[in-house]
């Protein structure tokens, strides 16, 4: 059992519109952070620039706004010369995609220890509305009023093609789920990026409308677990099965299809093939997958600098300023 | 005959090596120098190397030099011109003629001198001497073939042997100057420890070299001494280039205030041996992290700023202009950081290799609103070393992010350094919150003496606290827009920089105090800028030298120094940079400028040769 209490990482009054999926998400860190039973002290959450970059203000932990596309860079810096601190870093899609794209892909590359939370509402809320790098083909927005003419980014994908080694996607309303996602995402060691498909009420009403309440998830997404079986629908009447190249989802029953059938879910797999086709599902042919996709453990970058620095220290003969002096080639002055 | 060449003894020579960038010419550079030192001779060099790694063979934009100036008693600069040039090939002997002496020797390598080698250098005619108009005396030696000869039985392959002249060059020009080649051996088998063959093929030619000197004379009429005077500090002392000293410097620093150092960084010419440097020593627990960009250096090193470390980002312009945004959030959230900038030649992608002073403006100006920072600059490749300290320790204990200055001279250009004891360093004391201030707390409370926040580092129990990069409310630090806050944090971020001029020492002026002239410079001219003052005095006319490493704030006495003389002259490597934030600082100070933007150091003639003028006036 945790001592802390979800108060004890509540600060100040969020000032994120009604509705907008901040507030629930906000909520479901708080929770997770409490049964983490880690110390607000020994918690840090940084951000870049956006609404949801405002969400260390409503920490009671340390916290750093920072600025814009950076945080992951940022938090790579906190992690590595203080990592006894569990790092959050918080980025929406236009923060974490695009301007900090670049950043995304290395630090899951490096695979650095840090929970990297991806609040995707699709959409740039804080400067009014335009599409983002999440945003689909052909999306109106004050930026493409004639729809964009850009394909957008699947974060999975993204994340897969950095060698990411954890990838889970929640759905900012769904508290159970989101809150198992981002416990998972704070034990597991290296870079844990966590998609939350959230609602921007004012400038994107509406974008995960399939999945967004109770009802839809239950027809339109599936919700993985490790070690249990591809299963879904109102009733658990489907599942997913593998054919040929691909997956493909049957009714259970019918065909001579049982449970036995149905892929059990292996997040701990290295191989990213059936990961990546789970976390491209779409509907209206497939479900929107939802919970911990990938889960894979790796050497973490900050404990490979700190394993290196032992190995050196043992194998070479200085340790301080003056002993490094000593080892250049000198000459005296009589 | 041998017994009979006159030795004479020279205060000073300038020797510059020139060759292909693959000839080894730092290399030969090097150990001329370091041997010279060691018999306790002054040093000073500079590498003057291409942008291109290995240009086609024998090509002009190939040709990369290096200049080694010794002396007797103190130098200051590789000097302007050469007593010896080495020019390995026609393409260095075209590029790098100019910089010797009319009464300078110039030794080559008469086997380069083909007609295919002649082409590649663009000579017209089969006589590249007359074709120059070259008047020096010319000491032509086969040192190619002399090199395969003398190793012809040593086994290696063809390419290898040649790999060697470069020390059959130092061979000569060690007898030439009467060097103890037992010197340069010891670091040639150092250097080579790890292929014992190689080593000694070298030390055969260089001692072929120098008995080829020693047996033909080198057609010249004299060999010199240089012996050492004036009073040297005892001690043990190393050959340091400022990259190294400046790395050296960061890691004292770390030492001295019990921190972690750590370098976020991205390679970039000239300032990528700071992370080389520094990559090394992880036995001292230095952490550094090669960024996917330069923005990611910076932003990086704010983190771990953040997070309780001595944070660097190393870098040159163009990666100043990236880190701007990152450089600016450490500004606002009034963390320890330190940036530095080895300067080169400008704008954009500019002169990578070359040097300047261009960056200044940019260091103090170039980030939005009005965004307050120390600007120091090190004035000389063993200055880079307490430049960098005193960097440090400014950013630690007043909470600023700081910019130190090099440049590509002083970081690639090497001097004697005396080996210091960290148990001189003044004290390192970061601002931190401490346990018994955790009642009450809050984040932009404010040391009374030096108006910096304390710095509570994550993991600290009591002292969880939020910052980030919008305006916030004075001590209390919640996000705040109120316009009168915003005016009053604007003000405190200044001042706070502007109390560190009681922390740094006043300007000191060299040269008499009814001087006529006062020269005035920062950073990596010291040198020239010292010996143009010297050499005016010894003229007899009446110079003083003031030179600036402390940027923003001014030293003190500033105003007063620059008002005390009839006559002042800023002299910068830019269009008047140091010159136009001394006229906004100092109301109606109006110096006289001398400006070169030619990404080359100074030389002391034309310093000279400009302030008389400005005398004569």
């Amino acid at each position: 059992m945790s001592e802390y209490t979800v108060q004890d990482f509540k600060f100040g009054q969020p000032r994120w519109c009604p509705g907008c999926g901040d507030h629930s998400f906000l909520g479901a860190l708080h929770k997770a952070m409490s049964e983490l039973g880690i110390a607000p002290h020994q918690t840090a959450v940084i951000s870049g620039i956006g609404c949801s970059s405002r969400l260390p203000y409503y920490m009671n932990t340390y916290g750093f706004h920072t600025i814009h596309g950076r945080a992951a860079a940022i938090a790579t810096g906190v992690k590595i010369a203080n990592p006894e601190l569990t790092v959050w870093q918080v980025s929406g899609d236009g923060d974490g995609l695009a301007i900090g794209g670049n950043h995304f892909i290395h630090a899951v590359r490096r695979n650095i220890d840090l929970n990297m939370i991806l609040l995707n509402n699709r959409i740039y809320g804080l400067t009014k509305g335009q599409y983002s790098p999440t945003s689909a083909r052909g999306f109106v927005s004050k930026s493409s009023p004639y729809g964009t003419v850009e394909d957008p980014f699947t974060p999975a994908e993204l994340c897969f093609g950095a060698r990411g080694r954890f990838f889970a996607r929640c759905v900012a309303t769904d508290m159970p789920v989101a809150i198992e996602c981002l416990k998972a995402a704070a034990q597991h060691k290296g870079a844990a990026v966590t998609e939350v498909l959230q609602n921007c009420v004012i400038f994107n009403n509406g974008t995960h409308e399939s999945v967004y309440n109770k009802e839809g998830r239950a027809k339109n997404s599936i919700h993985l677990v490790h070690g249990k079986p591809m299963i879904f629908g109102e009733n658990n009447e489907y599942g997913l099965v593998q054919e040929g190249f691909g997956l493909k989802v049957v009714k259970i029953g019918e065909n001579g299809i049982t449970e036995k059938d149905i892929l059990v879910h292996d997040a701990h797999c290295a191989d990213t093939t059936l990961h990546l086709k789970l976390a491209l599902m779409q509907g209206p042919e497939f479900p929107i997958a939802l919970g911990v996709i990938r889960d894979v453990d790796a050497p973490t970058y900050n404990d490979s600098i700190y394993e290196q620095i032992e190995e050196v220290k043992q194998a070479k003969k200085y340790h301080n300023f003056t002993e490094l002096l000593a080892t250049n080639e000198t000459w005296e002055i009589k | 005959m041998a017994e009979q060449t006159k030795i004479k003894d020279l205060d000073q020579v300038i020797v510059r090596f020139s060759g292909d960038s693959g000839d080894g010419m730092q290399l030969a550079g090097n150990i001329f120098s370091t041997i010279s030192a060691t018999v306790g001779n002054d040093i000073c060099t500079f590498p003057d190397y291409p942008a291109d790694i290995r240009a086609p063979q024998g090509v002009l934009t190939g040709v990369s030099g290096f200049q080694v100036h010794i002396g007797a008693d103190k130098v200051l600069t590789p000097g302007d011109a050469c007593d010896v040039l080495v020019a390995m090939n026609p393409a260095a002997l075209k590029t790098q003629y100019k910089y010797c002496k009319p009464t300078g020797a110039i030794i080559i390598d008469s086997d380069s001198f083909t007609a295919k080698d002649l082409e590649k250098a663009e000579f017209k005619t089969d006589d590249p001497i007359a074709e120059l108009g070259i008047k020096n005396d010319i000491i032509s030696c086969p040192i190619s073939s002399m090199c395969v000869e003398s190793l012809k039985d040593s086994g290696l392959d063809n390419k290898s042997m040649l790999r060697c002249k470069n020390m059959l060059a130092l061979g000569i020009v060690c007898w030439i100057f009467d060097r103890d080649l037992k010197l340069a051996e010891g670091m040639i088998r150092n250097k080579f420890a790890k292929k014992p063959e190689i080593a000694e093929a070298n030390i055969k030619v260089l001692n072929d070299g120098y008995n080829f000197g020693h047996n033909t004379h080198a057609s010249i009429a004299h060999t010199y001494r240089i012996e050492s005077k004036g009073e040297k500090a005892k001690g043990l002392y190393m050959d340091i280039n400022g990259n190294k000293a400046t790395a050296y410097g960061l890691m004292a620093a770390a030492e001295k205030a019990g921190l972690k150092l750590f370098l976020g960084s991205y390679p970039i010419t000239p300032a990528t041996d700071i992370l080389h440097e520094l990559a090394k020593h992880k036995s001292m627990g230095v952490i550094t992290m090669q960024a996917e960009d330069e923005i990611a250096g910076c932003a990086s090193a704010v983190g771990a700023a953040y997070a309780g470390a001595l944070a660097c980002t190393s870098t040159s312009g163009p990666g100043v202009c990236l880190k701007s945004e990152a450089i600016n959030l450490a500004v606002i959230t009034e963390l320890p950081l330190v940036i530095i900038n080895v300067q080169r030649g400008g704008p954009s992608t500019g002169l990578p290799t070359k040097s300047e002073q261009t960056d200044l403006l940019q260091a103090l100006f170039g980030r939005n609103g009005e965004s307050p920072l120390p600007v120091i600059a090190a004035t000389s490749p063993t200055d880079c070393f307490d430049a960098a300290y005193s960097a440090c320790k400014i950013a630690l204990e007043h909470m600023t992010p700081v910019m130190l200055l090099t440049d590509a001279f002083i970081a690639n250009g090497s001097a004697a350094w005396k080996l210091p004891n960290i148990d001189d360093f003044a004290d390192i004391k970061p601002n931190f919150v401490t346990p018994e201030m955790a009642e009450g707390w809050t984040p932009y409370m404010r040391n009374p003496e030096t108006g910096a926040r304390y710095w509570a580092v994550p993991g600290t129990p009591g002292f969880m606290h939020r910052i980030g990069g919008l305006e916030k409310s004075n001590a209390t630090g919640a996000i705040s827009t109120a316009p009168d806050n915003h005016e009053l944090m604007v003000k405190l971020r200044a001042e706070k920089v502007d109390r560190i001029a009681d922390a740094i020492p006043e300007v000191e002026v060299y040269g008499a105090e009814d001087a006529e002239l006062l020269i005035v410079g920062f950073g990596g001219t010291y040198g020239h800028l010292r010996e143009a003052a010297d050499e005016l005095n010894k003229q007899g006319k009446k110079v003083a030298h003031a030179h600036f490493t402390y940027i923003n704030p001014l030293p003190h006495n500033t105003e007063e120094i620059m008002r005390r003389y009839k006559k002042v002259v800023v002299a910068e490597q830019n269009l008047g940079q140091f010159a136009a934030f001394l006229r906004m600082k100092i109301d109606g100070f109006n110096p006289y400028q001398y400006n070169e933007v030619k990404g080359q150091p100074f030389t002391v003639s034309s310093l000279v040769e400009a302030f008389t003028k400005i005398m004569e006036e």
